[in-house]
Protein backbone atom coordinates (compact mmCIF):
# COMPACT_ATOMS: atom_id res chain seq x y z
CA UNK A 1 0.00 0.00 0.00
CA UNK A 2 2.83 2.28 0.66
CA UNK A 3 4.80 1.02 -2.01
CA UNK A 4 2.14 2.51 -4.65
CA UNK A 5 3.58 5.58 -3.10
CA UNK A 6 6.30 4.93 -4.05
CA UNK A 7 6.38 6.19 -8.01
CA UNK A 8 7.89 3.59 -10.28
CA UNK A 9 11.00 5.12 -12.47
CA UNK A 10 9.97 4.24 -16.01
CA UNK A 11 6.16 5.91 -15.08
CA UNK A 12 7.69 9.07 -14.04
CA UNK A 13 10.76 9.79 -15.06
CA UNK A 14 11.47 12.35 -17.19
CA UNK A 15 14.20 12.19 -20.15
CA UNK A 16 17.00 14.29 -18.19
CA UNK A 17 18.01 17.40 -20.16
CA UNK A 18 21.37 16.48 -20.09
CA UNK A 19 22.57 12.85 -18.92
CA UNK A 20 25.79 12.84 -17.12
CA UNK A 21 26.01 9.01 -18.15
CA UNK A 22 24.38 6.84 -19.75
CA UNK A 23 24.78 3.35 -20.10
CA UNK A 24 23.16 0.74 -22.95
CA UNK A 25 23.24 -3.11 -22.52
CA UNK A 26 26.61 -3.12 -20.81
CA UNK A 27 28.20 -5.84 -19.94
CA UNK A 28 31.91 -7.10 -18.77
CA UNK A 29 33.06 -9.95 -18.27
CA UNK A 30 36.37 -10.80 -16.14
CA UNK A 31 38.26 -13.68 -17.05
CA UNK A 32 39.75 -15.64 -13.94
CA UNK A 33 41.56 -19.02 -13.16
CA UNK A 34 38.10 -20.35 -12.14
CA UNK A 35 36.30 -19.28 -15.67
CA UNK A 36 34.62 -16.62 -16.75
CA UNK A 37 32.75 -14.15 -14.26
CA UNK A 38 30.01 -11.89 -15.51
CA UNK A 39 30.62 -8.80 -13.67
CA UNK A 40 28.20 -6.92 -15.71
CA UNK A 41 25.19 -8.19 -18.08
CA UNK A 42 22.98 -6.18 -20.18
CA UNK A 43 23.17 -2.85 -17.79
CA UNK A 44 21.14 0.27 -18.81
CA UNK A 45 20.83 2.77 -16.71
CA UNK A 46 21.10 7.14 -17.19
CA UNK A 47 22.33 9.34 -14.26
CA UNK A 48 21.29 12.78 -14.93
CA UNK A 49 22.92 16.02 -13.93
CA UNK A 50 22.66 16.68 -10.55
CA UNK A 51 21.71 13.70 -9.29
CA UNK A 52 22.57 11.76 -6.37
CA UNK A 53 22.56 7.81 -6.98
CA UNK A 54 23.04 4.91 -4.93
CA UNK A 55 24.26 1.47 -5.99
CA UNK A 56 22.98 -0.85 -3.49
CA UNK A 57 23.46 -4.29 -3.38
CA UNK A 58 25.52 -7.69 -2.06
CA UNK A 59 29.27 -8.39 -3.03
CA UNK A 60 29.47 -9.14 -6.56
CA UNK A 61 26.78 -8.00 -7.87
CA UNK A 62 28.64 -5.37 -10.01
CA UNK A 63 28.19 -2.33 -8.64
CA UNK A 64 31.87 -1.38 -7.86
CA UNK A 65 32.70 -2.56 -11.27
CA UNK A 66 30.14 -0.35 -13.12
CA UNK A 67 31.40 2.79 -11.33
CA UNK A 68 35.03 1.66 -12.43
CA UNK A 69 33.78 1.35 -16.30
CA UNK A 70 32.58 5.08 -15.51
CA UNK A 71 35.96 5.73 -14.11
CA UNK A 72 37.69 4.31 -17.34
CA UNK A 73 39.48 2.07 -14.74
CA UNK A 74 37.70 -1.01 -15.98
CA UNK A 75 37.02 -1.74 -19.98
CA UNK A 76 33.15 -3.00 -21.04
CA UNK A 77 32.81 -6.04 -22.81
CA UNK A 78 29.63 -5.03 -24.88
CA UNK A 79 27.56 -2.62 -24.82
CA UNK A 80 27.84 0.89 -24.60
CA UNK A 81 28.26 3.56 -22.10
CA UNK A 82 29.02 7.46 -22.37
CA UNK A 83 30.03 10.23 -19.31
CA UNK A 84 29.22 13.69 -20.45
CA UNK A 85 28.63 12.23 -23.54
CA UNK A 86 31.75 11.10 -23.85
CA UNK A 87 33.96 7.67 -24.07
CA UNK A 88 35.18 6.73 -20.38
CA UNK A 89 38.55 7.73 -21.79
CA UNK A 90 37.84 10.87 -22.81
CA UNK A 91 36.38 12.21 -19.80
CA UNK A 92 38.88 10.85 -17.81
CA UNK A 93 41.47 12.88 -20.27
CA UNK A 94 39.23 15.63 -19.32
CA UNK A 95 39.41 14.93 -15.74
CA UNK A 96 35.48 14.39 -15.78
CA UNK A 97 34.79 13.38 -12.55
CA UNK A 98 36.39 12.66 -8.68
CA UNK A 99 36.73 9.36 -7.54
CA UNK A 100 36.85 8.50 -4.22
CA UNK A 101 37.89 5.06 -2.54
CA UNK A 102 36.36 2.63 -0.10
CA UNK A 103 40.22 3.25 1.71
CA UNK A 104 41.26 7.14 1.76
CA UNK A 105 43.92 6.05 -0.60
CA UNK A 106 45.72 9.37 0.66
CA UNK A 107 49.48 9.24 -0.19
CA UNK A 108 51.24 8.47 3.85
CA UNK A 109 54.42 11.17 2.51
CA UNK A 110 51.95 13.50 1.99
CA UNK A 111 51.11 16.18 4.53
CA UNK A 112 46.93 16.73 3.61
CA UNK A 113 47.29 19.97 2.10
CA UNK A 114 49.51 18.24 -0.28
CA UNK A 115 47.56 15.49 -0.91
CA UNK A 116 44.40 17.74 -1.74
CA UNK A 117 46.74 19.70 -4.27
CA UNK A 118 47.75 16.40 -5.89
CA UNK A 119 45.24 16.00 -8.60
CA UNK A 120 46.21 20.26 -9.38
CA UNK A 121 49.73 19.23 -9.70
CA UNK A 122 49.28 16.95 -12.28
CA UNK A 123 47.11 19.33 -14.46
CA UNK A 124 49.92 22.17 -13.78
CA UNK A 125 48.05 24.80 -12.05
CA UNK A 126 49.92 27.53 -10.92
CA UNK A 127 51.24 26.89 -7.56
CA UNK A 128 49.05 30.34 -6.24
CA UNK A 129 45.51 28.73 -7.70
CA UNK A 130 46.53 25.43 -5.91
CA UNK A 131 46.64 26.72 -2.35
CA UNK A 132 43.64 28.71 -3.24
CA UNK A 133 41.83 25.47 -4.27
CA UNK A 134 43.06 23.69 -1.35
CA UNK A 135 42.27 25.97 1.10
CA UNK A 136 38.65 26.17 -0.56
CA UNK A 137 37.98 22.36 -0.71
CA UNK A 138 39.47 21.65 2.82
CA UNK A 139 37.09 24.33 4.25
CA UNK A 140 34.33 22.54 2.54
CA UNK A 141 34.72 19.39 3.81
CA UNK A 142 35.83 20.80 7.45
CA UNK A 143 39.50 20.26 7.44
CA UNK A 144 40.48 23.95 7.84
CA UNK A 145 43.64 24.10 10.11
CA UNK A 146 44.75 20.74 9.48
CA UNK A 147 46.82 21.10 6.82
CA UNK A 148 50.30 20.70 7.94
CA UNK A 149 49.06 17.17 9.02
CA UNK A 150 50.02 13.36 8.04
CA UNK A 151 47.34 10.93 7.33
CA UNK A 152 48.31 9.19 10.12
CA UNK A 153 47.36 12.09 12.06
CA UNK A 154 44.05 12.18 11.42
CA UNK A 155 41.20 9.88 11.92
CA UNK A 156 39.59 7.92 9.63
CA UNK A 157 36.50 9.89 8.94
CA UNK A 158 38.92 12.78 8.64
CA UNK A 159 40.86 10.89 6.56
CA UNK A 160 38.12 9.64 4.69
CA UNK A 161 36.78 13.71 4.03
CA UNK A 162 40.35 14.86 2.93
CA UNK A 163 40.08 12.05 0.27
CA UNK A 164 36.56 13.89 -0.60
CA UNK A 165 38.33 16.95 -0.54
CA UNK A 166 40.96 15.96 -2.93
CA UNK A 167 38.05 14.10 -5.38
CA UNK A 168 36.89 17.78 -5.22
CA UNK A 169 39.56 19.97 -5.85
CA UNK A 170 39.83 20.19 -9.22
CA UNK A 171 36.13 21.12 -9.43
CA UNK A 172 34.77 17.78 -11.62
CA UNK A 173 30.93 17.91 -11.98
CA UNK A 174 30.53 14.31 -11.45
CA UNK A 175 31.42 12.46 -7.89
CA UNK A 176 31.89 8.84 -7.96
CA UNK A 177 32.41 7.17 -4.46
CA UNK A 178 32.83 3.78 -4.03
CA UNK A 179 31.61 2.98 -0.26
CA UNK A 180 33.70 5.78 0.85
CA UNK A 181 32.29 5.40 4.54
CA UNK A 182 32.15 1.29 4.79
CA UNK A 183 35.34 1.35 6.74
CA UNK A 184 33.80 3.77 9.56
CA UNK A 185 31.68 3.43 12.51
CA UNK A 186 28.42 4.38 12.76
CA UNK A 187 28.20 7.21 14.70
CA UNK A 188 30.93 8.90 12.12
CA UNK A 189 29.38 7.44 9.03
CA UNK A 190 25.83 9.68 10.13
CA UNK A 191 28.01 12.66 10.48
CA UNK A 192 29.52 12.32 7.23
CA UNK A 193 26.38 11.70 5.66
CA UNK A 194 24.53 14.49 6.52
CA UNK A 195 27.82 16.56 5.77
CA UNK A 196 27.83 15.03 2.10
CA UNK A 197 24.15 15.97 1.22
CA UNK A 198 24.86 19.52 2.52
CA UNK A 199 28.10 19.48 0.08
CA UNK A 200 25.71 18.13 -2.68
CA UNK A 201 23.43 20.59 -2.24
CA UNK A 202 25.87 23.44 -1.97
CA UNK A 203 27.82 22.43 -5.26
CA UNK A 204 25.51 21.40 -7.03
CA UNK A 205 27.37 18.22 -8.28
CA UNK A 206 26.22 14.64 -9.40
CA UNK A 207 26.91 11.75 -6.97
CA UNK A 208 27.09 8.06 -7.58
CA UNK A 209 27.54 5.92 -4.60
CA UNK A 210 28.49 2.88 -3.69
CA UNK A 211 27.20 1.01 -0.73
CA UNK A 212 26.22 -1.49 1.04
CA UNK A 213 23.89 -0.05 3.32
CA UNK A 214 20.04 0.08 3.15
CA UNK A 215 19.68 2.98 5.54
CA UNK A 216 22.81 4.95 3.93
CA UNK A 217 21.51 4.33 0.29
CA UNK A 218 17.86 5.44 1.14
CA UNK A 219 18.76 8.56 3.28
CA UNK A 220 21.16 10.06 0.53
CA UNK A 221 19.79 9.32 -2.75
CA UNK A 222 17.10 10.93 -5.19
CA UNK A 223 17.62 7.79 -7.36
CA UNK A 224 18.65 4.11 -6.09
CA UNK A 225 20.05 1.68 -7.98
CA UNK A 226 19.60 -2.13 -6.94
CA UNK A 227 21.67 -4.82 -8.02
CA UNK A 228 21.89 -8.53 -8.00
CA UNK A 229 24.83 -10.73 -8.40
CA UNK A 230 25.59 -13.88 -10.59
CA UNK A 231 25.46 -12.37 -13.20
CA UNK A 232 25.27 -8.51 -12.43
CA UNK A 233 22.79 -6.65 -13.11
CA UNK A 234 20.01 -3.99 -12.03
CA UNK A 235 16.79 -5.41 -10.62
CA UNK A 236 14.97 -2.41 -9.64
CA UNK A 237 15.47 1.51 -9.94
CA UNK A 238 13.92 3.60 -7.15
CA UNK A 239 13.48 7.34 -7.52
CA UNK A 240 13.14 8.88 -3.75
CA UNK A 241 9.91 10.82 -3.24
CA UNK A 242 11.85 12.13 0.02
CA UNK A 243 11.98 15.90 0.23
CA UNK A 244 15.42 17.62 -0.47
CA UNK A 245 16.34 18.70 3.22
CA UNK A 246 16.66 15.61 4.93
CA UNK A 247 17.42 15.73 9.07
CA UNK A 248 18.69 12.26 10.49
CA UNK A 249 15.36 11.53 12.23
CA UNK A 250 13.72 11.26 8.39
CA UNK A 251 15.14 8.16 9.13
CA UNK A 252 11.94 7.25 10.96
CA UNK A 253 9.28 8.04 8.73
CA UNK A 254 6.87 5.62 7.33
CA UNK A 255 8.00 7.34 4.09
CA UNK A 256 11.79 6.46 4.37
CA UNK A 257 10.92 3.07 5.69
CA UNK A 258 8.85 2.29 2.90
CA UNK A 259 11.64 2.61 0.49
CA UNK A 260 13.95 0.98 2.52
CA UNK A 261 11.58 -2.03 2.55
CA UNK A 262 11.24 -1.90 -1.32
CA UNK A 263 15.02 -1.31 -1.38
CA UNK A 264 15.39 -4.79 0.85
CA UNK A 265 12.59 -6.81 -1.07
CA UNK A 266 14.51 -5.63 -4.37
CA UNK A 267 17.46 -7.47 -2.74
CA UNK A 268 15.90 -10.35 -1.59
CA UNK A 269 14.51 -10.63 -5.31
CA UNK A 270 17.78 -11.04 -6.92
CA UNK A 271 19.21 -13.36 -4.33
CA UNK A 272 15.85 -15.99 -4.47
CA UNK A 273 16.74 -16.06 -8.01
CA UNK A 274 20.20 -17.18 -8.17
CA UNK A 275 18.50 -19.94 -5.28
CA UNK B 1 66.37 -0.67 30.96
CA UNK B 2 69.30 0.75 28.45
CA UNK B 3 71.48 -1.10 30.57
CA UNK B 4 69.28 -4.79 29.87
CA UNK B 5 69.77 -3.71 26.29
CA UNK B 6 73.45 -3.83 26.25
CA UNK B 7 73.94 -6.67 29.00
CA UNK B 8 73.25 -9.73 26.17
CA UNK B 9 75.50 -7.92 24.40
CA UNK B 10 78.48 -7.30 26.19
CA UNK B 11 77.63 -11.26 27.50
CA UNK B 12 78.30 -12.81 24.08
CA UNK B 13 81.23 -10.54 24.05
CA UNK B 14 82.91 -11.57 27.12
CA UNK B 15 82.71 -14.77 25.73
CA UNK B 16 84.54 -14.05 22.60
CA UNK B 17 86.94 -12.29 24.47
CA UNK B 18 87.74 -15.88 26.88
CA UNK B 19 87.95 -18.27 23.94
CA UNK B 20 89.78 -15.83 21.86
CA UNK B 21 92.36 -15.91 24.63
CA UNK B 22 92.02 -19.72 24.98
CA UNK B 23 92.30 -20.31 21.61
CA UNK B 24 95.78 -17.59 21.39
CA UNK B 25 97.20 -19.71 23.93
CA UNK B 26 96.47 -22.90 22.17
CA UNK B 27 97.73 -21.98 19.12
CA UNK B 28 100.66 -20.23 20.24
CA UNK B 29 101.95 -22.68 22.61
CA UNK B 30 103.58 -25.47 20.18
CA UNK B 31 106.07 -22.70 18.61
CA UNK B 32 106.67 -20.85 21.93
CA UNK B 33 107.77 -24.31 23.26
CA UNK B 34 110.17 -24.87 20.30
CA UNK B 35 111.66 -21.35 21.09
CA UNK B 36 112.00 -22.43 25.07
CA UNK B 37 113.15 -25.67 23.95
CA UNK B 38 116.41 -24.32 21.48
CA UNK B 39 116.80 -21.51 24.37
CA UNK B 40 117.18 -23.91 27.27
CA UNK B 41 114.71 -22.20 29.30
CA UNK B 42 112.09 -23.89 31.59
CA UNK B 43 109.52 -21.48 32.45
CA UNK B 44 106.87 -21.40 34.95
CA UNK B 45 103.59 -22.52 33.91
CA UNK B 46 102.02 -18.64 34.20
CA UNK B 47 105.55 -17.38 32.53
CA UNK B 48 105.02 -19.92 29.51
CA UNK B 49 101.63 -18.66 29.34
CA UNK B 50 102.39 -14.87 29.19
CA UNK B 51 104.83 -15.86 26.52
CA UNK B 52 102.40 -17.09 24.03
CA UNK B 53 100.41 -13.82 25.05
CA UNK B 54 103.35 -11.36 23.65
CA UNK B 55 105.22 -12.96 20.32
CA UNK B 56 105.85 -10.52 17.97
CA UNK B 57 104.42 -12.80 14.98
CA UNK B 58 102.09 -14.97 16.40
CA UNK B 59 99.90 -17.48 14.87
CA UNK B 60 96.82 -15.74 16.56
CA UNK B 61 97.39 -12.63 18.32
CA UNK B 62 95.66 -12.32 21.54
CA UNK B 63 92.94 -9.49 21.70
CA UNK B 64 95.29 -7.23 23.94
CA UNK B 65 97.99 -7.49 21.34
CA UNK B 66 96.02 -6.19 18.58
CA UNK B 67 93.71 -3.81 20.74
CA UNK B 68 97.23 -2.12 21.71
CA UNK B 69 98.11 -2.46 18.15
CA UNK B 70 94.49 -1.03 16.84
CA UNK B 71 95.36 1.79 19.17
CA UNK B 72 98.84 2.97 18.34
CA UNK B 73 98.11 2.93 15.09
CA UNK B 74 94.95 4.39 14.84
CA UNK B 75 95.01 7.29 16.86
CA UNK B 76 99.23 7.96 17.68
CA UNK B 77 100.01 7.97 14.32
CA UNK B 78 100.43 10.66 11.93
CA UNK B 79 97.46 10.32 9.49
CA UNK B 80 98.98 10.94 6.38
CA UNK B 81 101.53 8.35 7.69
CA UNK B 82 101.82 4.87 5.59
CA UNK B 83 101.60 2.92 8.74
CA UNK B 84 98.13 4.59 9.74
CA UNK B 85 94.92 2.63 9.77
CA UNK B 86 93.14 5.93 9.66
CA UNK B 87 95.22 6.47 6.31
CA UNK B 88 94.54 3.17 5.10
CA UNK B 89 90.47 3.05 6.29
CA UNK B 90 90.10 6.65 4.41
CA UNK B 91 91.85 4.92 0.68
CA UNK B 92 89.09 2.62 1.32
CA UNK B 93 86.49 4.74 2.40
CA UNK B 94 87.27 7.06 -0.87
CA UNK B 95 86.83 4.36 -3.35
CA UNK B 96 84.02 2.37 -1.11
CA UNK B 97 81.95 5.53 -1.29
CA UNK B 98 82.25 6.16 -5.18
CA UNK B 99 81.48 2.77 -5.78
CA UNK B 100 78.24 2.83 -3.30
CA UNK B 101 77.17 5.82 -5.19
CA UNK B 102 77.57 4.87 -8.48
CA UNK B 103 75.78 1.35 -7.93
CA UNK B 104 73.18 2.88 -6.16
CA UNK B 105 72.47 5.44 -9.07
CA UNK B 106 73.06 2.59 -11.61
CA UNK B 107 70.62 0.32 -9.35
CA UNK B 108 68.15 2.94 -9.34
CA UNK B 109 68.21 3.76 -13.03
CA UNK B 110 67.87 -0.36 -13.64
CA UNK B 111 65.15 -0.44 -11.75
CA UNK B 112 63.21 2.22 -13.58
CA UNK B 113 63.86 0.01 -16.53
CA UNK B 114 62.72 -2.86 -15.71
CA UNK B 115 59.56 -1.61 -13.61
CA UNK B 116 58.85 0.45 -16.50
CA UNK B 117 59.99 -1.44 -20.07
CA UNK B 118 58.27 -4.71 -20.45
CA UNK B 119 61.06 -6.26 -22.59
CA UNK B 120 63.74 -5.34 -19.78
CA UNK B 121 61.35 -6.59 -16.97
CA UNK B 122 62.04 -10.18 -19.11
CA UNK B 123 65.56 -10.17 -19.78
CA UNK B 124 67.41 -8.18 -17.50
CA UNK B 125 66.59 -9.74 -14.36
CA UNK B 126 68.75 -13.12 -14.91
CA UNK B 127 71.79 -11.45 -16.12
CA UNK B 128 71.74 -9.45 -13.13
CA UNK B 129 71.71 -12.68 -10.90
CA UNK B 130 73.86 -14.18 -13.03
CA UNK B 131 76.57 -11.39 -12.51
CA UNK B 132 75.78 -11.96 -8.49
CA UNK B 133 76.81 -15.52 -9.24
CA UNK B 134 80.65 -15.16 -10.51
CA UNK B 135 82.99 -14.68 -7.66
CA UNK B 136 83.90 -10.95 -7.28
CA UNK B 137 87.98 -12.24 -6.56
CA UNK B 138 88.19 -13.61 -10.18
CA UNK B 139 86.77 -10.85 -11.91
CA UNK B 140 88.51 -7.88 -9.82
CA UNK B 141 92.03 -8.45 -11.64
CA UNK B 142 90.40 -8.14 -15.12
CA UNK B 143 88.49 -5.46 -13.97
CA UNK B 144 91.62 -3.29 -13.28
CA UNK B 145 93.64 -4.75 -16.24
CA UNK B 146 90.93 -3.72 -18.72
CA UNK B 147 90.42 -0.19 -17.24
CA UNK B 148 94.35 -0.34 -17.25
CA UNK B 149 94.17 -1.03 -20.36
CA UNK B 150 92.28 2.41 -21.60
CA UNK B 151 94.29 4.60 -19.12
CA UNK B 152 91.83 4.13 -15.87
CA UNK B 153 94.04 3.29 -12.91
CA UNK B 154 93.61 4.30 -9.75
CA UNK B 155 90.25 5.12 -7.60
CA UNK B 156 87.82 4.64 -10.36
CA UNK B 157 88.47 0.35 -11.68
CA UNK B 158 88.56 0.54 -7.21
CA UNK B 159 84.93 2.19 -6.85
CA UNK B 160 83.60 0.04 -10.17
CA UNK B 161 84.21 -3.35 -8.48
CA UNK B 162 83.03 -2.01 -5.29
CA UNK B 163 79.86 -0.93 -8.04
CA UNK B 164 79.58 -4.17 -9.49
CA UNK B 165 78.84 -5.44 -6.16
CA UNK B 166 76.42 -2.74 -5.32
CA UNK B 167 74.36 -2.27 -7.53
CA UNK B 168 72.28 -5.43 -7.24
CA UNK B 169 70.89 -4.97 -3.62
CA UNK B 170 69.88 -1.89 -4.79
CA UNK B 171 68.32 -3.14 -8.06
CA UNK B 172 66.67 -5.84 -6.53
CA UNK B 173 65.37 -3.72 -3.25
CA UNK B 174 64.21 -1.24 -5.74
CA UNK B 175 62.37 -3.01 -8.34
CA UNK B 176 60.17 -4.20 -5.44
CA UNK B 177 59.70 -0.64 -3.78
CA UNK B 178 58.16 0.89 -7.29
CA UNK B 179 56.44 -1.88 -7.82
CA UNK B 180 54.85 -1.23 -3.99
CA UNK B 181 52.12 1.05 -4.57
CA UNK B 182 48.42 -0.21 -4.22
CA UNK B 183 46.07 -0.56 -6.57
CA UNK B 184 44.34 2.22 -5.62
CA UNK B 185 47.07 4.50 -5.44
CA UNK B 186 47.49 3.59 -9.19
CA UNK B 187 44.43 4.18 -9.87
CA UNK B 188 44.09 7.43 -8.50
CA UNK B 189 46.63 8.55 -10.49
CA UNK B 190 44.88 6.70 -13.62
CA UNK B 191 41.94 9.03 -12.50
CA UNK B 192 43.61 12.08 -12.66
CA UNK B 193 45.53 11.02 -16.54
CA UNK B 194 48.66 11.53 -15.21
CA UNK B 195 51.55 10.65 -17.49
CA UNK B 196 53.66 8.00 -16.77
CA UNK B 197 56.50 9.81 -15.56
CA UNK B 198 54.33 11.65 -13.13
CA UNK B 199 53.53 8.11 -11.79
CA UNK B 200 57.16 7.71 -11.10
CA UNK B 201 57.93 10.80 -9.41
CA UNK B 202 54.89 11.65 -7.57
CA UNK B 203 54.08 8.01 -6.35
CA UNK B 204 56.74 4.92 -7.36
CA UNK B 205 59.41 7.05 -6.02
CA UNK B 206 58.22 8.28 -3.05
CA UNK B 207 56.82 4.73 -1.98
CA UNK B 208 60.09 3.37 -2.71
CA UNK B 209 62.01 5.05 -0.26
CA UNK B 210 62.10 2.79 2.67
CA UNK B 211 63.10 -0.36 0.11
CA UNK B 212 65.71 2.35 -1.32
CA UNK B 213 67.11 2.79 2.41
CA UNK B 214 67.12 -1.01 3.16
CA UNK B 215 68.51 -1.79 0.23
CA UNK B 216 71.24 0.29 0.57
CA UNK B 217 72.34 -0.88 4.08
CA UNK B 218 73.42 -4.33 2.52
CA UNK B 219 74.81 -2.41 -0.48
CA UNK B 220 77.42 -0.09 1.57
CA UNK B 221 78.50 -3.12 3.40
CA UNK B 222 78.99 -4.44 -0.09
CA UNK B 223 80.60 -1.88 -1.56
CA UNK B 224 83.19 -2.03 1.56
CA UNK B 225 83.79 -5.60 0.49
CA UNK B 226 84.55 -4.57 -2.93
CA UNK B 227 86.84 -2.21 -2.32
CA UNK B 228 88.85 -4.27 0.03
CA UNK B 229 88.68 -6.97 -2.36
CA UNK B 230 89.23 -4.77 -4.93
CA UNK B 231 93.30 -3.84 -3.48
CA UNK B 232 93.72 -7.13 -3.17
CA UNK B 233 95.18 -8.49 -6.50
CA UNK B 234 95.72 -4.89 -8.17
CA UNK B 235 99.16 -4.17 -6.49
CA UNK B 236 97.81 -1.44 -4.56
CA UNK B 237 99.65 0.32 -1.95
CA UNK B 238 96.97 1.88 0.25
CA UNK B 239 93.83 0.88 2.00
CA UNK B 240 92.45 -1.90 4.48
CA UNK B 241 92.44 -4.49 1.86
CA UNK B 242 96.80 -3.73 0.49
CA UNK B 243 97.42 -3.73 4.82
CA UNK B 244 95.96 -7.42 4.61
CA UNK B 245 98.25 -8.22 1.96
CA UNK B 246 101.32 -6.77 3.37
CA UNK B 247 100.52 -8.39 6.73
CA UNK B 248 100.16 -11.84 4.70
CA UNK B 249 103.18 -11.70 3.48
CA UNK B 250 105.35 -10.73 6.34
CA UNK B 251 103.52 -12.76 8.81
CA UNK B 252 102.37 -9.72 10.69
CA UNK B 253 99.05 -10.71 12.10
CA UNK B 254 98.83 -8.36 14.61
CA UNK B 255 98.82 -5.65 11.79
CA UNK B 256 96.21 -8.08 9.88
CA UNK B 257 93.54 -8.21 12.99
CA UNK B 258 94.06 -4.53 13.58
CA UNK B 259 93.25 -3.97 9.80
CA UNK B 260 90.21 -6.53 10.08
CA UNK B 261 88.95 -4.64 13.01
CA UNK B 262 89.47 -1.03 11.01
CA UNK B 263 87.37 -2.58 8.40
CA UNK B 264 84.59 -3.63 10.93
CA UNK B 265 84.35 -0.27 12.47
CA UNK B 266 84.11 1.30 9.18
CA UNK B 267 81.62 -1.08 8.10
CA UNK B 268 79.48 -0.70 10.89
CA UNK B 269 79.91 3.27 10.36
CA UNK B 270 78.62 2.94 7.04
CA UNK B 271 75.83 0.88 8.07
CA UNK B 272 74.81 3.19 10.54
CA UNK B 273 75.63 6.34 8.67
CA UNK B 274 72.74 4.87 6.00
CA UNK B 275 70.21 3.88 8.82
CA UNK B 276 69.99 7.50 10.20
CA UNK B 277 70.24 9.12 6.98
CA UNK B 278 66.76 6.80 5.76
CA UNK B 279 65.29 7.60 9.51
CA UNK B 280 65.55 11.49 8.60
CA UNK B 281 64.50 11.06 5.51
CA UNK B 282 61.22 8.78 6.21
CA UNK B 283 60.41 11.33 9.48
CA UNK B 284 60.67 14.13 6.96
CA UNK B 285 58.42 12.01 4.48
CA UNK B 286 55.47 11.85 7.79
CA UNK B 287 57.04 8.22 8.83
CA UNK B 288 55.26 7.38 12.28
CA UNK B 289 57.71 7.68 14.65
CA UNK B 290 58.13 4.17 16.05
Amino acid sequence: MLETKITQSRDTHKPPSAAVVEATNLSLTFQTNDGAVEALSDVSLTIGKGEFVSFIGPSGCGKTTFLRVIADLEQPTSGTISVNGMTPSEARERRAYGYVFQAAALYPWRTIDRNVGLPLEIMGLSKAEQRERVARTLELVNLTGFEKKFPWQLSGGMQQRASIARALAFDADLLLMDEPFGALDEIVRDHLNEQLLELWARTNKTICFVTHSIPEAVYLSTKIVVMSPRPGRVTDVIESTLPAKRPLDIRETPEFLAIAARVRDGLRAGHSYDD
Amino acid sequence: MTGARYIPVLTILAGIVVAWYVGAYLMNAPFQRQLDRRAGEAPTTIEFIAKTMSQPKPTLPAPHQVAVNFFENTFLRNVTSGRSLVYHSWVTLSSTLLGFLFGTVLGIVISIGIVHVLALDRSLMPWIIASQTIPILALAPMIVVVFAAIGLTGLIPKALISTYLSFFPVAVGMVKGLRSPERAYLDLMHTYNSSRSQVLWKLRLPASVPFLFASMKVAIAASLVGAIVGELPTGAVAGIGAKLLAGSYYSQTIDMFAALIAGSVVAVLLVTAVGIAGRITERAMGAQPA
